[in-house]
């Protein structure tokens, strides 16, 4: 019984000593504000981390990213210092900086400050060894929070083009009143086919289109799940009053079509985009005649 | 739940309101047909917009409902689908086969215009 109560005491006791030996530290860093700074942007600039900004920039940054990282020793919370480092990715990685600049960086700050410590405690090798205790799990915790808030920012980011990439992959485009065309390329896989649906049925339904010209000239293969999913979509389109006029297919993709059973009945094909818009014009009733003509027999 | 007939020339318009039970549809059907030689109608539009979900009993009823009423002599558009909900159908794989549908209201009464038009061609063009 009174066994258990002595850990506690214990570890209650290693508690304090760790954040008064942490304040400590803290003190010593803010002493030494200025002097640590100007050596950590020194060594960004000999390291050649962090070209794309200028020196004054980097000064600035180290300033900032200092105090927040003393901050962090302090309070021992990191919220402050994610949101920190999330910012500061905003900026910076439009800029063209590298994961490995930022790890860098930070590291540097952690060799600077380790430095620093050993220059001051070096004559009391106990006490330096008690303040490294304290010092290097928040120093390591602080590197990982401000790494991987890079690394998330600039995933956020990658996600965020793929997502535009995406959008811009299947254009819904009116070529006339009541016809639209969809040319697709590049693979269509799962997830750009039940988009590709979802836009060619909202343009149907917004353009007020009778007929949709799908052509699928750029697009070298599809698998049958795909190919399934296309005639659903031509079936669905019907549905709508709509037309599908599909253009362009590779002999890889008639295969595939027909070995999936494909109802010709109900696809509308033609050999290429051309074919594709003048049967369209057909169907909704356009007659296109060329200028020389039309003064020839109206004269 | 009933849904509302309305005669607009010589078409009959049938504007679902809300979500309807398999008897609300068996009653549309037998009320579409009954009405359409009662009021001598050449077509029948059947306005879905408010429905979110046409199962397969709707799209059979729907069906035949389109089948019937062309024994009767009329023809029958039904409009409004929903984008999700032609998707969702066709997964299912109800096509409606054989059956005329428009994007709304107003393209289902000019496609039944045109089906007139053409059909009277075609009898000018016998006699």
């Amino acid at each position: 019984m009174s066994g258990s109560q002595d850990v506690a005491t214990v570890t209650q006791a290693r508690l304090e000593t760790t954040a008064s030996r942490l304040r400590e530290l803290v003190a010593h860093l803010r002493h030494q504000r200025a002097q640590l700074r100007e050596e950590w942007a020194r060594l960004i600039t000999e390291a050649k981390l962090l070209t794309a900004m200028t020196k004054e920039e980097i000064f600035a940054e180290a300033t900032s990213v200092y105090d927040n990282y003393v901050e962090a020793l302090e309070t021992g919370t990191y919220e402050a210092l994610q949101a920190y480092a999330r910012n500061l990715s905003e900026r910076i990685i439009p800029r063209g900086v590298e994961t490995h600049e930022v790890v860098g960086i930070v590291l540097l700050l952690r060799d600077v400050l380790a430095r620093s410590l050993f220059a001051t405690y070096h004559e009391d090798f106990n006490k330096l060894n008690r303040i490294l205790d304290a010092y290097e799990p928040a120093a390591n915790r602080i590197a990982a929070t401000v790494a991987v808030g890079f690394v998330q920012e600039r995933e956020r980011i990658i996600r965020e083009q793929q997502e535009a990439i995406r959008e811009l992959s299947t254009p819904v485009l009116q070529v006339r009143e009541r016809l639209l065309i969809l040319p697709i390329i590049g693979v269509i896989d799962p997830q750009r086919a039940r988009q590709l649906t979802e836009q060619l049925l909202r343009g149907i339904r917004t353009n007020r289109a009778k007929v949709v010209v799908l052509d699928i000239t750029g697009v070298p293969y599809i698998d049958s799940p795909v190919a399934n999913h296309l005639v659903q979509t031509v079936e669905a389109a019907r549905l709508l009053g709509a037309t599908v006029i599909v253009t362009g297919l590779s002999p890889e993709i008639a295969q595939t079509l027909v070995n999936i059973g494909v109802d010709l009945g109900k696809m509308n094909t033609v050999g290429d985009l051309q074919g594709g818009i003048e049967e369209a014009e057909r169907l909704l009733g356009y007659k296109v005649v060329l200028m020389q003509e039309s003064v020839a027999q109206s004269a | 739940m009933q849904v509302p007939i309305l005669k607009q020339g010589a078409y009959l318009i049938a504007t679902v309101q809300s979500a309807l039970t398999d008897e609300d549809l068996k009653q549309l059907r037998d009320t579409l047909v009954l009405q359409v030689s009662k009021v001598r109608a050449r077509g029948v539009i059947v306005d879905v917009t408010a429905l979110d979900v046409i199962d397969s009993f709707a799209t059979r009823t729907l069906r035949d409902v389109a089948y019937m009423i062309r024994l009767r002599g009329a023809e029958t558009v039904i409009v409004g689908i929903q984008p999700e909900v032609a998707f969702s159908m066709v997964k299912l794989g109800l096509t409606l086969e054989g059956v005329a549908t428009s994007l709304d209201l107003e393209e289902g009464l000019a496609y039944l215009d045109r089906k007139a038009k053409a059909h009277e061609r075609e009898v000018r063009a016998h006699r």
